[in-house]
C-alpha cells in the first residue's frame, strides 16, 4: 500500500473529531474518506506491496475504516441497536436443541425440500460449548443388534449414512470428513436365560439384513482368548457395520454442512411458546382443543433480552430436557388420564463412563462387549487403554441435577463384573472418568417421534434413551419426511409416535445397556 | 449459469488442481496443512457468487458419481457365468488385473478390451486380484466377495478403500493368503483391527499408510493379533541402523555388571 494512503487516512481520522455533528463539511468528508479508501485510485494493483511489509496496512485500514463507520449516523434501515446476537424476527421451522438429532433434521429438512431456500431453519442452542449434551458426552458407539425390526432398520441406515459421509456432508473446499469409526463390532453376552431371547433377536436382526452371527462358549474361547466364558451361554456378533465413531467430528461435520446449506444458528434458550388454540368436535361429540405454537420466545444467555421468533414448526430435540420443553408448550397440563394430561416421559438419567489402563488387557481385535451383567467395555486407542460402564438398575439411579461421577460406583459395581468376565482386568488403573445424560424415556426406553396430537405443529424426536447417536441421521430424514410430506416415506415409524403413550402399548426395546 | 463445454472442462481442471475435498485425500493426513491454503481464483468466484458455489457442488457430485458408476454392480451376470467370471469381469472392467488357477494373469489391453475367452472359465477358481491403484469402493468389494477361493489380494494404492471396506473381508477367510494394502491413503490402524478374522493370512504388507497413526505400534500389535503372519511394511527394527549405539540405559547397565 504506498505510503501516501497512509497519510490520507491519519489525516481523515484527525478531521473526524472535529467534524463531528457538521453538516456540509460530513459530506465533504464522507467523500474524501471514500475517495481514499477507494482502490481505484491507488496507482498499484490490488495485492501487489512495495518489499515486504509487516506492518498490516489492510488490517489497519479495514480497523480505521469500522471505526469512522460507527461514528458516522448510520443508513435509515439500519437498527436502532446491534441485533447480530439474537436470532432472526421470522422463521419457518425452529429446532429446540443443537446436538446430533436436531442437526440432523435441519439437514434432512434442507436437504429434502421442493425447491432450494425454500425453508428457513434455525437450530437454537443453550450451550454453545455443548458441555452438557449427551452427543459429545457419549461413547460413540453404533450397532444393529435391536430387538425390535424398526430400530435395526434405523441403524443400518445410519450405518450407511456414515459410511458415505462425505457424500452426504461432504462441503467443497473442506477437508473430508474423519470419523474416526473403529469397524470392530458388538459382542452380546447372554447367560441360560436369556440365550433364547438373544437367539430370536438375531433371527430378526439377520431378516432386516444386518450382517450378526451367534457364537457359543467354545467358539467365543477360540476367538477371544481374554473372555471367561463361565456362565455365558450364547453370544451375538456384529461383524459388519458395527463399532464405534467420534461424535463431536459428527457434530462439526453436520454443523459444517448446514452453515453452507444455509441454516441459521442462535444460541439462546427458548423459554415461552406462544399458541393460538382452536376448537374441534369429535364424531362422539367431545370437544378438542387444538394448539398451535406460533411464537417462540428465545432469551439469552445472562440477560433478559428474549426474541420472539415467528414460526410455522416447532421439533423438540432437546434431548433430556425435551420433558421441559414439551411442558412449556402446554404438554401434560391437563387432568390425569386424559390426552390434554400426558406428560412427554422422558427425563435426564446420568450414566458414568470410566476410562482405565491395563497393560495386559485384550489385543487390538476387541469388539464392544456387553456383559451379561449389562457391563460394557471397549477399548480406546492403541495404547491399552479401555473404556466402559454399567447401567445402574432403578434403585441406584444416580442423581440427575448435576454430571459429577461416583467413582465408589466402579469400585463396587462395575470391577468385579470386568474382572469376572475378563481375567486380565483384575491389574486395572482408572484414569479418568466422565458422565453423561440419557434421555431416558421411563415409559418404554424408546424413542418419540413424529407431531403431538394436540400441539399440532411440535414435532418429537427424543427419548431415545442412550441409543440416540446411531439413530440420529435416519431419525432426522424421518421427521423431514413428516414434515414435508405427511407420513413417513422410507422406515415406518408410526410405533414411535407420542399417541402410544395415551393408548398405553409400550413399543419396548430390550437390548438396552 | 450456461457454462460451455470448453469452460467446464478448463474448470474442472482447476478444481481437481486446487480443491481439497473429496480429491484432496491428503487432507485426512494433514489436516492443518490445509488451514494455509491460499486463495485460488475459483474459491474466491465461489465465496461470492452462488452460481459458482452451485457448479463447483455439481462437479464434486460428477467426481462422485463417476466413481459409484465405475463400481456399479454385474451381480446379475452370476446367474450365468458363475462367481469367478462375474467377479474377474468386474475386476477387469475396473483396469486391474485378475489370475485364473492354472492360467497366466489377464488384463484389459489399452483400450480397456477384455478378451471373450473369459466366458469359458466358469469353473475355474480365481486365485489372485491385483485392483492397485483402481477406484475400487465398498460396493464394489461385493464382486471380489465372490470370489471364495482368492488367495491373493493386492489392494495397493486404491484412493476409496478404508476401514469399512476391511472390515468387510471377513468371508475370504477361509482362502486368503496374502493382502497387500500399502498406500492406501484412507485405510487406518482402526480398520487393520478387523483383519483378525482372516486367520489363514501369511503375508500382510502395510507400508506407506499416511492415515496410520503409530505404525510400528501398529505392526507390533497385528503381529500379536495374527501370529501366523508375516507382517511386512512398518516395522519397529527397520528404523534402526546397523551398529547403532545402544540406550544410555543399556550401557550404564554393561558398565555396572563389568565393573562389579
Amino acid at each position: 500500500m504506498p505510503p501516501w494512503r497512509g497519510k490520507v487516512i491519519t489525516k481523515v481520522v484527525a478531521e473526524c473529531g472535529a467534524l463531528r455533528g457538521s453538516g456540509s463539511e460530513k459530506l465533504m468528508f464522507r467523500r474524501a474518506l471514500q475517495r481514499g479508501l477507494r482502490p481505484g485510485l491507488s496507482f498499484r494493483r490490488l495485492g501487489t506491496r512495495r518489499g515486504g511489509s509487516t506492518l498490516d496496512w489492510d488490517g489497519k485500514v479495514a480497523e480505521i475504516r469500522k471505526k469512522i463507520q460507527s461514528a458516522l449516523p448510520g443508513d435509515t434501515w439500519d437498527p436502532l441497536y446491534d441485533t447480530s446476537h439474537l436470532p432472526p424476527e421470522h422463521a419457518d421451522v425452529v429446532v429446540v436443541g443443537g446436538g446430533v438429532i436436531g442437526l440432523s433434521v435441519a439437514y434432512w429438512l434442507k436437504k429434502l425440500e421442493k425447491k432450494r431456500d425454500a425453508i428457513r431453519v434455525l437450530v437454537v442452542e443453550r450451550d454453545s460449548t455443548y458441555s452438557k449434551a449427551s452427543t459429545v458426552l457419549s461413547v460413540g458407539g453404533i450397532r444393529q443388534q435391536f430387538s425390535l425390526p424398526e430400530n435395526i432398520q434405523l441403524s443400518l441406515f445410519s450405518a450407511n449414512f456414515l459410511r458415505n459421509i462425505n457424500e452426504y456432508l461432504g462441503v467443497v473446499d473442506a477437508p473430508p470428513v474423519d470419523l474416526q469409526f473403529n469397524p470392530s463390532g458388538y459382542l452380546l453376552l447372554a447367560s441360560d436365560k436369556d440365550a433364547a431371547v438373544l437367539e430370536n433377536n438375531v433371527k430378526v436382526q439377520r431378516q432386516e439384513g444386518a450382517k450378526v452371527c451367534l457364537m457359543s462358549p467354545e467358539h467365543l474361547r477360540t476367538k477371544f482368548p481374554w473372555i471367561n466364558t463361565e456362565g455365558v451361554a450364547l453370544a451375538s456378533y456384529g461383524m459388519e457395520g458395527e463399532g464405534w465413531f467420534d461424535p463431536w467430528s459428527l457434530l462439526q461435520a453436520f454443523r459444517l454442512k448446514l452453515q453452507s446449506m444455509g441454516v441459521l444458528f442462535s444460541q439462546g434458550e427458548v423459554t415461552r411458546f406462544v399458541t393460538s388454540s382452536t376448537s374441534m368436535e369429535t364424531s362422539s361429540g367431545e370437544q378438542v382443543n387444538l394448539k398451535r405454537i406460533y411464537e417462540v420466545h428465545v432469551k439469552m444467555d445472562n440477560s433478559l433480552e428474549y426474541q420472539p421468533v415467528e414460526c410455522a414448526i416447532v421439533i423438540n430435540a432437546a434431548g433430556a430436557w425435551s420433558g421441559q420443553v414439551a411442558e412449556l408448550a402446554g404438554i401434560g397440563m391437563g387432568p390425569p388420564g386424559t390426552l390434554q394430561g400426558i406428560k412427554l416421559p422422558v427425563e435426564p438419567r446420568k450414566r458414568y463412563v470410566y476410562v482405565w489402563h491395563c497393560p495386559q488387557g485384550p489385543g487390538l481385535e476387541t469388539p464392544l462387549v456387553a456383559d451379561v451383567s449389562r457391563v460394557y467395555f471397549r477399548r480406546e486407542g492403541l495404547g491399552c487403554n479401555y473404556l466402559g460402564g454399567r447401567s445402574p438398575t432403578e434403585e441406584e439411579e444416580p442423581d440427575p441435577t448435576n454430571l459429577e461421577v461416583d467413582h465408589d460406583f466402579f469400585q463396587d459395581k462395575v470391577w468385579p463384573h470386568l474382572a469376572t468376565r475378563v481375567p486380565a482386568f483384575n491389574n486395572l488403573k482408572v484414569q479418568s472418568a466422565w458422565a453423561g445424560f440419557y434421555d431416558y424415556n421411563t415409559f418404554d426406553q424408546n424413542g418419540v417421534v413424529g407431531p403431538h396430537p394436540l400441539v399440532v405443529n411440535m414435532y418429537f424426536a427424543t427419548g431415545f434413551s442412550g441409543h440416540g447417536l446411531q439413530h440420529a441421521p435416519a431419525v432426522g430424514r424421518a421427521v423431514a419426511e413428516m414434515v414435508l410430506e405427511g407420513h413417513f416415506q422410507t422406515i415406518d415409524m408410526s410405533p414411535f409416535l407420542f399417541s402410544r403413550f395415551y393408548l398405553e402399548e409400550k413399543f419396548q426395546e430390550r437390548n438396552i445397556f | 449459469m450456461a457454462a460451455p463445454r470448453a469452460f467446464q472442462r478448463l474448470v474442472a481442471s482447476e478444481l481437481c488442481k486446487n480443491s481439497r475435498g473429496l480429491q484432496g485425500l491428503s487432507g485426512v493426513v494433514a489436516p492443518e496443512s490445509n488451514q494455509k491454503k491460499k486463495r485460488t481464483l475459483l474459491q474466491f468466484l465461489s465465496d461470492y457468487f452462488y452460481d459458482m458455489e452451485a457448479l463447483r457442488e455439481y462437479l464434486l457430485r460428477r467426481q462422485i458419481l463417476k466413481v459409484q458408476r465405475k463400481n456399479r454392480s454385474f451381480l446379475a451376470l452370476k446367474e450365468h457365468y458363475g462367481p469367478y467370471v462375474t467377479g474377474a469381469y468386474f475386476v477387469l472392467k475396473l483396469g486391474g488385473a485378475v489370475k485364473f488357477q492354472g492360467q497366466e494373469w489377464m488384463r484389459p489391453s489399452k483400450h480397456g478390451w477384455i478378451s471373450p475367452s473369459i466366458g469359458n472359465l466358469h469353473s475355474v477358481p480365481v486365485e489372485a486380484v491385483d485392483v492397485s491403484g483402481c477406484v475400487i469402493n465398498y460396493e464394489g468389494l461385493d464382486h471380489i466377495l465372490l470370489l471364495k477361493e482368492l488367495r491373493s489380494l493386492s489392494l495397493q494404492r486404491c484412493p476409496h478403500v478404508d476401514d469399512w471396506c476391511l472390515a468387510r473381508l471377513y468371508p475370504l477367510a477361509g482362502s486368503l493368503q496374502e493382502l497387500s494394502l500399502a498406500g492406501c491413503p484412507r485405510v487406518s490402524e482402526r480398520g487393520l483391527a478387523c483383519l483378525h478374522h482372516l486367520q489363514n493370512l501369511r503375508r500382510l504388507d502395510i507400508s506407506d499408510l499416511p492415515a496410520v497413526s503409530h505404525p510400528s505400534l501398529t505392526h507390533i500389535l497385528l503381529e500379536e493379533m495374527l501370529p501366523h503372519c508375516e507382517v511386512v511394511g512398518a516395522g519397529w527394527a527397520q528404523d534402526l541402523q546397523p551398529g547403532d549405539t545402544p540406550s544410555p540405559v543399556q550401557s550404564s547397565l554393561q558398565s555396572t555388571a563389568h565393573s562389579s
